[in-house]
């Protein structure tokens, strides 16, 4: 046994560790108007833990601790950038937000900065208790910011049905982990990778794997575990939605990726069929139930469901097909990523539109677009992003799905590209029709226009440069997926 | 000694108790609960895997398991709480403000 520290590579956990303690520490002695130093505490802190990445990024090599249990390569450093920056981006947004109203600051960024904590440890693990614990540590404290609103019962009952499911989901997880554990002997996902190679077929293992997928299927909220979704998303603070529905969505889609990609890559015949039917259902009923939805935010939550079903397309096609994972596997990465970018801007663009038209049912965002046409232009970014419209940054990554479909081949996978396109152009619809009830409605009252806050423009202002500069320059994606081949070639 | 297949089914019929009980109770309590049998159920599954394959890592997996439990025991009963404060009641069918 090896239990040497190495310390850069877990320096990016340890400034969010020093940040958390700091935070605390902090909103114990300021008075209640100075609370708002537990947000810049929060940002500096996520900011700071940037440069060990950078350093480890320019460095170029991989680093291994415990036995292998906790590797920081080249994947696992792109995917802690990813969810440092769009924690930083959700604190932004949140900064006026949880300010404006009587919520408890320095406990919301605490339980935010564990959150990304986890999802930190999470992108690292090559084993199952390390990735239990990092997975668990990025939901645990998403239950409580679900009900953040603690005198709102739509919020109670957001945070009510995101825990019994986010913990039934855990204790699914865990008992198909804990039957691995059983049959192979092993925890590391190079060592069951080894114990299950060519026992394909065994049907306590089939079991096991199916108990996962159905555990990840409920954190990345695909068709049909997906029923918490759409009323934990409304209830929530809209910050924390945003964070829901990225980050936690992230984290969910990484677990999932590594375990069947490293541990249980010879068991392709199992979960291959599974995802592509997950895959199917999820873009389907993802976008036909978010036609009929009238408020914005649950019409974003079945919009997410849909894209987390595009994500899975690569993945599932490429396993069903016996194909090459690995063009997969950095497909759905980048569509990941992508997701991410847009979804953020999507939701910071309706919290910005939110305090002019003090709603969040669609029509009354009628005439939007005139009364501030600024928040009207990002609307239209995010959500023509969201279909995938050229040049926006969406165009890409459904490019990629389809491209990496294509190379994939065969008639299942022909079926799911098919679904794919037909699903993208549902989709269009009523992306397109939040876009012309802003732009195109005559407005119903007369709109007072809110200046969005200082940071709120900040978050807009990443969001949409990201959005259109990876539209017009798709290339500045490539690191993503030399970054996935690292991790391919299990380097 | 009891050989490990046995320990490993009354752990599949905890789980499968457990999972019944989340289906059919409404008590927001109980259904605490039955996630509680499930998450022993796993528990026992691994030390006896653990036990039957001689593995340390059965055992130490069981412990973070405890300890992610009792936290989470502890977020679920504060949501239960600020339910039960507005709403007097811990049923979860009266929680149905959002539909669609």
């Amino acid at each position: 046994m090896n239990f040497e520290v190495d310390y850069l590579a877990l320096a990016p956990e340890l400034v969010v560790v020093g940040t958390i303690l700091l935070v605390l520490a902090l909103d114990l002695v300021l008075p209640r108007p100075r609370k708002y130093w537990t947000a810049t505490v929060a940002v500096a802190g996520t900011a700071l833990a940037l440069l060990p990445l950078a350093a480890m990024a320019i460095e170029g090599t991989t680093r291994s601790m415990f036995d292998g249990s906790f590797v920081v390569d080249q994947f696992a450093l792109v995917l802690k950038g990813l969810f440092l920056i769009a924690g930083y981006v959700v604190f932004l947004m949140s900064h006026h937000y949880i300010e404006s109203d009587r919520y408890y600051q320095g406990e919301y960024y605490l339980l935010l900065l564990a959150s990304i904590l986890g999802s930190l440890v999470m992108s690292s693990a090559r084993d199952l208790i390390v990735l239990f614990v990092g997975i668990e540590l990025t939901t645990g404290p998403l239950y409580m910011l679900a009900g953040w609103r603690k005198g709102d019962v739509k919020s109670n009952e957001a945070s009510m049905k995101y825990f019994i499911l986010g913990v039934l989901s855990t204790a699914i997880l865990l008992y198909g982990m804990s039957l691995l554990f059983g049959l192979t002997g092993e925890v590391t996902f190079a060592g069951i990778a080894e114990a299950t190679a060519g026992r394909a077929g065994e049907p306590l293992l089939t079991m096991a794997v199916l108990f996962m997928i159905v555990g990840f299927g409920f954190k990345v909220s695909a068709v049909p575990f997906h029923f918490w979704a759409p009323d934990t998303y409304e209830g929530a603070p809209t910050p924390v939605t945003a964070y829901l529905s990225v980050n936690s969505k992230a984290a969910g889609f990484v677990a999932m990726l590594l375990v069947l990609y490293l541990a249980v890559p010879d068991l392709s015949q199992v979960w291959a069929p599974a995802l592509w039917v997950l895959a199917a259902l999820s873009m389907t009923l993802g976008n036909l139930s978010a036609i009929r939805q009238n408020n914005i935010v649950r019409l974003l939550a079945y919009s997410s469901i849909a894209q987390a079903g595009f994500m899975m397309v690569p993945f599932a096609a490429a396993a069903v097909a016996g194909a090459d994972l690995e063009e997969a596997f950095s497909a759905t990465v980048i569509y990941m990523v992508i997701y991410a970018v847009m979804n953020l801007g999507a939701f910071a663009a309706v919290i910005a539109g939110a305090r002019t038209t003090q709603s969040g049912e669609i029509p009354a965002w009628a005439g939007l677009g005139r009364a501030d046409p600024r928040i009207g232009v990002l609307v239209l970014i995010f959500f023509f992003s969201l279909a995938g419209i050229p040049p926006l940054a969406g165009w890409f990554a459904k490019f990629v799905m389809f491209r990496s479909v294509i190379i994939a081949g065969g008639t299942a996978t022909v079926v799911l590209a098919i679904i794919a396109a037909l699903n993208a152009v549902v989709s269009y619809y009523y992306y397109a029709r939040v876009v012309k009830t802003v732009w195109m409605d005559p407005a119903t009252t007369d709109l007072q226009v809110q200046e969005p806050a200082g940071s709120l423009r900040l978050a807009l202002g990443v969001a949409v440069v990201l959005t259109v500069l990876i539209g017009l320059y798709p290339a500045a994606t490539t690191f993503v997926t030399e970054a996935s081949k690292v991790l391919a070639t299990g380097g | 000694m009891v050989a490990p297949g046995w320990y490993m089914a009354l752990a599949a019929a905890l789980f499968l108790v457990g999972a019944l009980g989340l289906l059919i109770r409404r008590n927001a309590l109980v259904m605490f609960m039955c996630i509680e049998l499930m998450l022993n159920a796993v528990n026992l599954t691994l030390v006896a895997a653990g036990r039957a394959l001689n593995d340390i890592n059965g055992q130490v997996a069981v412990f973070f398991i405890l300890v992610v439990a009792a936290a989470e025991v502890v977020v679920g009963l504060a949501i239960i709480v600020s339910i039960f404060r507005l709403r007097s009641t811990a049923s979860v069918d009266e929680l149905s403000e959002m539909k669609g």
